[in-house]
């Protein structure tokens, strides 16, 4: 019982407008992450959530609980609200030793010494750095401070475990295995876990759930897989996505109820209604693409502009016309520079959005000729 | 439609009922409004009344038609158009502004030039060059007064002859014995740490990447420290300058020993004189005139500096390449160890030394005694006082002295670190700014103008306290007071340096603001506490200016006892009771230095 909803949730640093109108209902257990470019407001909410800041407007339950009523200025301290934080600046206590950092919490309810020492060794093994209890934050390494944040926050077995960006600050191999524990951590705990991060791939490996945010609004809330597959908006699909989605603009017309486009790509029928502007974008993954040294039935002539390998994969930048597209092939491949190549897609992995309003107005559409055997 | 309205009113009536739990629930809300109350009573209220009673007839006024308490210009009129006003006001306003003028540059050139040596070049011994260097910080100001007296004295003016009439038979003439000129060089000697301390600071932050571009660029060395180096440290010399102006136009100590016997006046021993001499008014307006000079020139520099703004300076490795002095070292190096040997060791030795001199002026070694410093007393001598460690009431005055400087800096540390704290942590609150500029306000004050006021204040009862005069509850209260900008300096550098998350990982944990503050904010701020202890004890175990005109004979502090002695003419029994304070002042500086890792360049920064 530890669902967590926002409701209208307001934000102003003064004049300055941070969260617009957030809606976000999170499931008891489930694996949140916030997901958005720097200073969409990711942090923000995560820390109203947490109490450390006051939103102006909006409502904010906890477990069914009323926490925050910004209209009636209602604001319950953060210790009342049964969760807890991972800074991202781990924000550990320099002062205090490992296991001071951890114990601190549990002092405050009044524990008794012996359990909570057996509770902070159980947190302390649980993260795998038992050994490493008598030592002082300055000590540790990077890695080692993290998993001390971490343990900090689980020991009191808070009901919401919130993570600001927990693994922005460790290198690379560090991240994967850390992101490995997180997802263990998350199934033993089974505590509802709300995640910050503006790592895309870290997002669609984690979560259960993820909200995209852009300047202080949510824009959408979906499983990785939808999210992947079919982002709602331009904007999604262009952070979305590595190396990034290729877009192409093109223009349509409207007839018979179905949208019909001419492109580079070939011609096809959307479904769309008639209040769809003339300017649209279309996106295909780089992963969908297909590259044939030889001319192949409806294959896109294209031109080799550059090959860039990166060991595992491999990225082809190919130009029709003016239009420059990226194509992923797995494994190590070489084509001649300018060389002629033909590439095949599957039409129902495309999406079209609307140029004027940046949102979905198509997805897996179909080639034209093949409805055309039905006209 | 009445339900509608009924549901508004319980609306309201909740967000009210909210509203007052989240004022009192929060201590910062509470500890605020506590500040901004006592800094009121201590600091606003003595302001305003002092500035009301100039307005108005005195019991002391001995005019037929003034009636006590009654409304008047005539303290304003005689005081800035009257028969006396050249005297009173204009001449000693005159003398303070030229000294003011005088010291500032001497000083900052001084103390800038003397940092760059030591912490830019090659320069050797810079450790104990730079202890050197801050020793004189560790003085009383009006300790060099008495120095200069020793050597230059003369026995047309002083009595006894000093050393150079001693040594040469001829008595240095009038203006290099007393007046401007020796009050001037005296204060500079004394002030230039300041300048040295602050761009020092600012100097080691500069990262030489900054300067080594611009060299890179083509720029030469010249136009590196035209272009580069001094803009970056003008801060620094702007906030060491309204440091070192707002202190010299408040001097008394200097002005007094140095100008009083030639009767050259500042506007401090104006005040002084006229409170003594039974115009309190005419003090008191003198007083709210220094308070306005100092705070133009301080509005005017913060105006400069806000414009230039260089908050953080500096790349992360902050390992300077330091310059090569060549074939200047070995100059450099005699001017560097002879101005220390003047400023800081010199002086310390010839105090010392005329301290075991039985007939004052008489250098030669059958003069020598310990008389006054562990001598009974002996009729014969020095009016039967006994030596300093016999003497009851150089004793009691010491352990005032103690008392007072202890408890203030304590007190004061602690109200630094409190306030440093609320004005970081919420900043955009109204109540914060009020309190930063509440805790700055001292600083316009310049002591003996803050001393009146408190001594008109505490012979009578303010709102519902008690009495004050007398007692040492006073004084301790105004050197809090004069020390807040101090204190609130070095505890809001430390609080801007812990950051907020550490607070708040322990708010989510669920401790109270109390065990935040204790736990978590109090032992990472140690060195910043100490920082403001050490400040605060320095300047309160050498303070005269501030108490002068408070202390009565149980609550006499050594400083006050030295100027009495100084001033009856038993300059041994004074010189040893300053070497006394030296001597501790010393000693706590070091321990804490050592122990507490303090750095006292943290809270003298001036301005804000
Ligand atoms: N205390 C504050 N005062 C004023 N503005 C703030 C404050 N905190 C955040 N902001 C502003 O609010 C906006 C959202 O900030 P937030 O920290 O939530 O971004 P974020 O999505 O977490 O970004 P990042 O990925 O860089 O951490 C930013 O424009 C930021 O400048
Ligand atoms: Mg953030």
């Amino acid at each position: 019982m530890s669902g967590i909803e926002l409701a209208n949730v307001n934000k102003y640093f003064d004049k300055n407008h941070v969260l617009k109108n957030v809606n976000l209902k999170i499931e008891d257990g489930e694996f949140m992450t916030l997901l958005g470019p720097s200073g969409c407001g990711k942090t923000t909410t995560l820390r109203i959530i947490s109490g450390l800041e006051d939103p102006e407007i909006g409502l904010l339950t906890i477990g069914g609980k009323n926490i925050v009523n910004g209209e009636d200025k209602f604001y319950t301290p953060p210790s009342k609200r049964g969760l807890n934080l991972v800074f991202q600046s781990y924000a550990l206590w320099p002062h205090m030793t490992v296991f001071e950092n951890v114990s601190f919490g549990l002092e405050q309810k009044k524990m008794k010494k012996a359990e909570i020492r057996l509770k902070v060794e159980d947190s302390l093994q649980r993260m795998q750095i038992k050994n490493l209890m008598n030592r002082y934050p300055s000590e540790l390494s990077g890695g080692q401070q993290q998993r001390v944040a971490i343990a900090r926050a689980i020991v009191t077995e808070p009901k919401v475990l919130l993570l600001d960006e927990p693994l922005s600050n460790l290198d690379a191999k560090l991240r994967i295995e850390m992101r490995t524990e997180l997802k263990r951590l998350h199934r033993d705990l089974k505590t509802t876990i709300v995640y910050v991060t503006h790592d895309q791939e870290e997002a669609l490996t984690l979560s259960t759930r993820i909200s995209v945010f852009f300047d202080g609004e949510i824009v959408q809330s979906d499983t990785p897989q939808k999210l992947y597959r079919a982002p709602n908006d331009l904007r999604v699909a262009k952070f979305i996505g590595n190396p990034t989605i290729n877009l192409i603009e093109e223009t349509c017309s409207y007839k018979n109820n179905q949208l019909i486009i001419n492109s580079i790509l070939g011609d096809f029928f959307a479904d769309g209604d008639e209040n769809v502007s003339d300017n649209i974008t279309l996106s295909v993954k780089p992963e969908d693409i297909k590259i044939y040294s030889e001319p192949i039935g409806n294959g896109v002539e294209a031109q080799v502009y550059s090959v860039l390998p990166a060991g595992s994969e491999t990225l082809i930048q190919l130009r029709i016309g003016d239009q420059l597209l990226t194509a992923k092939e797995i494994g190590e491949v070489n084509y001649p520079l300018d060389s002629k190549v033909w590439i095949t897609f599957s039409f129902n992995k495309i999406n079209v959005y609307d140029n004027k309003t940046g949102k979905l107005i198509a997805k897996e559409v179909e080639e034209q000729t093949k409805k055309a055997q039905f006209a | 439609m009445s339900e509608n309205s009924e549901q508004n009113g319980r609306k309201s009536s909740n967000k009210i009922k909210n509203l007052l739990r989240n004022f009192f629930t929060n201590p910062v809300y509470i500890i605020s409004f506590l500040i901004i109350a006592l800094l009121s009573i201590a600091i606003v209220y003595p302001l305003i009344k002092i500035a009301i009673n100039t307005f108005q007839w005195s019991a002391r006024d001995f005019i037929p038609s003034a009636v006590p308490g009654e409304f008047t210009l005539y303290h304003w009129i005689t005081t800035i158009t009257g028969e006396i006003s050249s005297s009173l006001l204009y001449q000693p306003m005159a003398n303070t502004l030229a000294i003011g003028a005088s010291v500032s540059v001497l000083a900052l050139t001084l103390g800038a030039v003397l940092a760059w040596l030591v912490t830019r070049t090659d320069i050797p011994f810079k450790k104990t060059l730079g202890f050197m260097m801050i020793l004189p910080y560790m003085f009383p100001s009006w300790f060099k007064a008495f120095v200069w007296l020793i050597i230059f004295k003369n026995d047309r003016v002083g009595g006894s002859p000093g050393l150079i009439q001693y040594l040469f038979s001829v008595g240095p003439p009038d203006w290099l014995s007393y007046g401007f000129v020796p009050i001037v060089l005296t204060l500079t000697s004394h002030y230039y740490v300041f300048s040295y301390l602050l761009v020092g600071a600012a100097l080691s932050t500069i990262s030489s990447s900054l300067e080594e571009s611009a060299n890179i660029l083509g720029a030469s060395k010249l136009q590196t420290m035209k272009r580069i180096t001094f803009p970056l440290v003008l801060p620094a010399i702007l906030s060491a300058f309204i440091l070192i102006i707002s202190k010299s136009l408040g001097s008394f100590g200097v002005p007094a020993f140095l100008g009083l016997p030639v009767r050259y006046y500042t506007m401090s021993t104006m005040i002084y004189s006229s409170i003594g001499s039974g115009r309190p008014t005419e003090g008191y307006i003198l007083s709210i005139i220094l308070i306005v000079l100092a705070a133009l020139i301080i509005y005017f520099n913060q105006k400069m500096i806000s414009k230039k703004n260089y908050e953080t300076i500096g790349g992360k490795d902050s390992k300077a390449k330091l310059i090569t002095l060549g074939k200047w070292k070995k100059f450099a190096m005699t001017g560097a160890v002879g101005f220390v040997f003047i400023v800081s060791v010199l002086p310390v030795v010839l105090l010392l030394w005329q301290t075991l001199m039985l007939k004052d002026g008489d250098y030669s070694l059958s003069n020598m005694t310990l008389h006054y410093w562990i001598g009974d007393s002996n009729p014969d001598i020095a009016n039967g006082y006994s030596g300093v460690f016999k003497n009851s009431t150089i004793l009691s005055a010491l352990k005032n002295s103690v008392i007072i400087a202890l408890t203030a800096s304590v007190l004061a540390a602690m109200a630094g670190l409190i306030i440093g704290y609320i004005v970081t942590r919420s900043r955009k609150m109204f109540s914060s700014k009020l309190i930063d500029q509440l805790s700055f306000l001292p600083y316009l004050i310049p002591g003996i103008a803050l001393s009146a006021i408190y001594l008109s204040m505490s012979t009578t009862k303010i709102l519902f306290l008690p009495v004050l005069y007398g007692t040492l509850t006073i004084l301790i209260l105004i050197t809090v007071v004069k020390e807040l900008p101090f204190a609130t300096r070095a505890g809001t550098s430390t609080m801007i340096q812990i950051g907020g998350e550490l607070e708040e990982a322990a708010k989510v944990s669920g401790a109270s603001w109390f065990k935040r503050f204790f736990r978590i904010m109090l032992p990472l701020s140690k060195s910043g506490l100490f920082t403001g202890f050490i400040i605060v004890f320095i300047s309160a175990m050498k303070e005269l200016d501030l108490i002068i005109m408070l202390v009565t004979p149980s609550t006499n502090t050594l400083t006050a006892a030295t100027f009495g002695l100084q001033e009856q003419g038993y300059p041994q029994i004074a010189n040893a009771s300053v070497a006394i304070i030296i001597f501790i002042i010393v000693v706590v500086y070091l321990v804490t230095t050592i122990f507490g890792k303090t750095d006292i360049s943290k809270g003298i920064g001036g301005g804000k």
